[in-house]
């Protein structure tokens, strides 16, 4: 990014607002959900989760497949309606998020990224990362560009500006879709199992970006697969499953010593 | 599609050359002794019968254009997120698509008035006019169709990853998920034009003065039944000349982007 850039990860303090209105809140959590509850139909998904995220903190969530990840991800930047509980992401109170100009407002600090990478297929990479920057922060043509070019170079596709989707591979496409959220530099990224999709070569790559994106202090809430990645990275790694959070700490702890039962029954049919 | 795809290939093209060639031989087997020969017949009528059929290019050049802006509309309205809008536009949607073109075609000959009168001003509408209209009736039901359906066809992960780059629904529209639909539209916007622009003889029967109306004036001119076979493939090898290079173009460009996407 060409922002001033952020400084290396501290444990304890965490680094200080580069940007934004919000730079007196202190030790104030950047997002923040309470007894947080959704349903399709009948369908409870979220049962009542509760966490907090620091600012510059990384948060992963793990969990068997229909546990609730990708929708808790998708509750946060307002994708999907709660029916109860509270979420709060900045200043943002998500579930009192009605208009669309407010939940646009709401992403404009919170970017996500997919599964399917879901890059626009008839953009230029270039185009992809500029669209958004260009067409919904209204930001000059030449500084946009500029950042654009920077962020590709910064996931190591400076050479691939002029490819379009359908030309890059599964990974290239995930780090254009990366540098893409990032140009509209957000607070907070969320990242819904954006390696799943992609071959054991390739996941690393991507993995590296996010890498050094936690490093510079990127508040991340990931949802992933990845055991050590996660077990790496995170500061605190949340293990749901059914539509609760049934236990969460820093990896070192889950992964090691779970508490719970149901931890455990998961961890070691995957580790 | 609804609108099934016409497959015009070059050897159905090879067959009604000939059976225009067989219609002109028993013609001229039975043409008496004194008549022009067949070909000199047809070569004789050919400046009337061309010109009618660049009346009938003209009526589905219009009906196309009004049809396909006003489907566009129809089509965006049918996925509204207004209920009453989607629901209304659903209706005239199916309405004139379900509706027989020939029907639609004699509606407006009789129900549009012959003339208008705007602040004083006498505007007459011509029989031609009218019919144009009737066949942008059914083009604009299908166009709304083909809008409708290529929108939905974008998979709505489109939405989602633009919905979380904060573009409001508008500009979703029409910088992601219309782009897009560009191409997935073309082919069978292109396949209806050829059924349309094969349609436009059906104003021969309210009246209007394009390929068909002048083929029976010019058989009765000539008063020879011999003739009505040769004459009839006549007619169908301009319209295949016409529209092959059409439907050829269309399954090419089927096929080309059904490797892209």
């Amino acid at each position: 990014m060409t922002e001033a850039p952020h400084p290396p990860r501290g444990r304890s303090a965490p680094p200080p607002r580069v940007r934004g209105e919000g730079g007196s809140e202190g030790g104030r959590p950047i997002v923040e959900l309470r007894d947080v509850h959704q349903a399709f139909g009948t369908f409870e998904v979220l049962k009542g989760v509760t966490f907090s995220v620091p600012k510059g903190g990384v948060v992963c969530v793990i969990g068997p497949s229909g546990s609730g990840k990708s929708t808790l991800l998708r509750c946060i930047n307002g994708l999907v309606p709660i029916r109860s509980g509270s979420i709060r992401v900045a200043d943002f109170e998500v579930e009192k998020l009605v208009t669309d100009r407010d939940k646009i407002a709401l992403r404009k600090e919170v970017s996500m990224v997919f599964q399917q990478y879901n890059l626009f297929p008839h953009k230029t990479a270039l185009d992809n990362i500029m669209m958004a920057p260009l067409h919904v922060l209204k930001e000059p043509r030449d500084e946009v560009r500029g950042r654009a070019l920077a962020l590709l170079a910064k996931v190591g596709l400076a050479a691939k500006r002029d490819a379009y989707p359908g030309e890059l591979s599964g990974g290239q496409q995930q780090r254009v879709a990366i540098a893409r959220s990032l140009a509209m530099r957000p607070e907070v990224m969320l990242f819904d199992e954006v390696t799943a999709a992609l071959d054991p070569e390739t996941v690393k790559e991507v993995l590296n970006t996010i890498r050094q994106l936690a490093r510079e202090g990127m508040t991340c809430i990931l949802v992933t697969h990845e055991m050590r990645f996660a077990r790496e990275l995170a500061d605190e790694v949340l293990f749901t499953d059914g539509g609760t959070i049934v236990e969460s700490g820093p990896p070192a702890m889950l992964f090691d010593r779970p508490q719970k039962e149901r931890t455990r029954a998961f961890l070691s049919q995957i580790l | 599609m609804r609108t099934a795809s016409i497959k015009l290939n070059a050897s159905q093209g090879v067959l009604l050359a000939g059976a225009f060639l067989v219609a002109c031989g028993i013609a001229q087997a039975q043409a008496q002794a004194g008549q022009p020969s067949i070909f000199e017949t047809i070569w004789k009528w050919t400046p009337l019968l061309a010109r009618g059929f660049v009346f009938n290019l003209a009526i589905s050049f219009v009906a196309m254009a009004v049809g396909t802006v006003t489907g566009l509309f129809l089509g965006y309205a049918q996925i509204s997120l207004l209920r009453p809008v989607a629901k209304g536009a659903k209706f005239v949607t199916h309405f004139f698509r379900n509706a027989p073109w020939l029907v639609l075609l004699f509606y407006c000959m009789f129900l549009l008035p012959f003339q208008v009168t705007v602040f004083g001003v006498t505007i007459p509408i011509p029989d031609w006019t009218k019919a144009t209209l009737g066949l942008a009736l059914p083009v604009m039901a299908n166009v709304s169709e083909i809008v409708r359906g290529a929108i939905q066809s974008i998979p709505t992960t489109q939405w989602e990853a633009a919905a979380s780059l904060a573009f409001n629904r508008r500009q979703t529209m029409w910088m992601i998920i219309f782009p897009q639909c560009v191409k997935r539209m073309l082919p069978p916007w292109m396949n209806l034009y050829a059924i349309l622009t094969m349609s436009t003889v059906l104003a021969s029967i309210v009246g209007v003065n394009e390929m068909m109306t002048l083929t029976q004036r010019a058989l009765s001119a000539e008063n020879r039944p011999g003739l009505l076979l040769a004459f009839y493939s006549y007619v169908l090898l301009w319209f295949f000349a016409y529209c092959y290079p059409i439907a050829r173009w269309t399954v090419r460009l089927e096929a080309r982007y059904a490797v892209n996407q």
